[in-house]
């Protein structure tokens, strides 16, 4: 952990490693303003999504918590908001400039969306232009926020990709740093062995309840997941049951104690290894990640999931030698050597923390290059 | 040149690092102690999937990364290919 990181420190004392500026939609039907202020301001970017109306409860909470969060994280330098109406819009804005970065809001009833373009095309040129100024600077690497998450699993991912972002999570973890790691129904079967890794009873309680209220609501809905996981992906890739593979997502969780269980999208306040409850479909659980605060993610795959995320740069490797030819436009890193044994495990913890480096100080991962910025609310039931 | 990995000494399966033919004597390494183990392949096997290491009845729970991660649902023999023909969840079950 000697190599430098240059990064932009954030007024709350949080630390980025891109510098964003997003126009971030309340609701649906605020995705036009947003994307016509994106195409007019370069150098930002509109997060639309299909949600934001009508939304009650539990569902709504979450939906705030995924939009403040992703403007709070902090790869974003500034943030403006657009809704259709000024209370809901107002509390995200609210929410975000708690952290003091720059943020600015904007209501269409009213006055119409040309107008609010109008307006919100100035402040947007301002927030550029702010965030042009400021200075990478050299951070800790106990600063940073790094998310895991897998995706197109088979067996390759559980003997190289996994195990190498292991090998980079424990080494994070005794820096000081937080990761955070979720994907609620793929421990199906290794459940007990994150349970055993909680740092404390009452953690552990935590976990516990939270696995056992996913396995409840599944089995409320009357279904199973078989067809679904392990997907005709995993299956295509040799993986056989559920258990197969969580055994394989887990190696990628490292060694560590399980600190704290947080909620979706909820941003962590205790340094090590944190487990988040969350979908495993990949856009979604890097949305919920980043917007957890998450500011770089490793992205083990096996048969080639090509996710990226718009404000959290994902970086991707492989253990799977086909899938490192013949998608390679896709694959930060090729680990294919562990099946070999052209590689060992330390050299693969190497190559990816030189490549955490360089990513970390401004290289473009494959996804970043591709413009792949899925972004993708959870979404917990349906709207009144 | 080893042909498949296995996790630890006590899985009933490895995992084919390459593609492997039908009748083909491997090699294989286990990953904890790097000791060796040759196998008759009966059956191809692509990069990636599974080959038996034990004989199985119906039934049987299925040891891979030291852990059970699944059950036979038709009987092995050594070579075998092992998939979804074979093995299943014990969960939802």
């Amino acid at each position: 952990m000697s190599k430098p990181i240059l990064g932009y420190r954030r007024p709350d004392g949080s630390v980025g490693i891109r510098n964003h500026v997003v126009i971030i939609p309340v609701d649906d039907i605020s995705n036009e303003a947003c994307e016509a202020v994106a195409d007019k301001i370069p150098g930002t970017m509109a997060l639309s999504h299909p949600y934001g109306r009508l939304q009650y409860g539990r569902d709504l909470e979450l939906h705030f918590r995924t939009l403040i969060g992703t403007g709070r994280n902090a790869n974003v330098a500034a943030a403006i908001v657009i809704g259709i109406e000024p209370n809901w819009t107002k509390r995200i804005a609210d929410g975000i400039a708690e952290t003091g970065k720059p943020v600015a809001w904007f209501n269409i009833e009213g006055q119409g969306e040309l107008e609010t373009v109008r307006q919100a095309c100035w402040k947007a040129q301002e927030f550029v232009q702010y965030a042009s100024e400021l200075q990478r600077e050299p951070v800790d690497w106990s600063d940073l926020i790094v998310s895991i998450k897998c995706g197109e699993s088979d067996t390759t991912t559980g003997l190289a990709s996994c195990p190498t972002v292991g090998v980079v999570v424990d080494r994070l973890i005794d820096a000081g740093a937080t990761v955070i790691f979720g994907e609620t129904s793929e421990l199906t079967g290794g459940e007990h062995l994150i349970a055993a890794r909680c740092e404390s009873p009452g953690v552990m309680g935590k976990f516990v309840r939270t696995f056992q209220n996913y396995v409840t609501f599944i089995q409320s809905q009357g279904v199973d997941l078989l067809g679904s996981q392990p997907t005709q992906g995993n299956i295509a890739g040799g993986l056989s049951t559920i258990e197969e593979k969580a055994m394989g997502n887990i190696e990628k969780t490292g060694t560590k104690p399980v600190v704290d269980v947080l909620d979706f999208a909820e941003a962590p306040t205790k340094r090590g290894l944190n487990f988040m409850d969350s979908s495993s479909a990949a856009a979604e659980c890097v949305t919920l990640m980043a917007a957890g605060g998450a500011v770089l993610h490793f992205f083990p795959t096996g048969q080639g999931n090509i996710v990226g995320n718009p404000v959290e740069p994902v970086i991707k490797l492989t253990g799977n030698p086909k899938t490192a030819t013949v998608m390679k436009e896709h694959i930060d890193l090729d680990v294919s050597g562990l099946l070999s044994h052209d590689m060992t495990l330390d050299e693969a913890g190497d190559a990816l923390e030189e490549l955490m480096v360089k990513t970390s100080n401004g290289r473009l991962t494959a996804a970043e290059s591709l413009g792949h910025r899925e972004f993708v609310l959870t979404k917990l039931y349906p709207s009144a | 040149m080893h042909k498949f990995l296995v996790h630890r000494r006590a899985d009933h399966v490895g995992v084919a690092t390459v593609d492997i033919a039908e009748g083909e004597t491997i090699q294989g390494v286990y990953m904890d102690d790097n000791s060796t183990v040759e196998v008759v392949a009966r059956n191809s096997i692509p990069l990636g999937h599974k080959i038996a290491l034990v004989e199985h009845p119906a039934g049987a729970d299925v040891i891979e990364y030291g852990q059970v991660i699944g059950v036979t649902s038709e009987p092995w023999s050594v070579g075998d290919y092992v998939h979804t023909h074979n093995i299943r969840t014990k969960r939802w079950a």
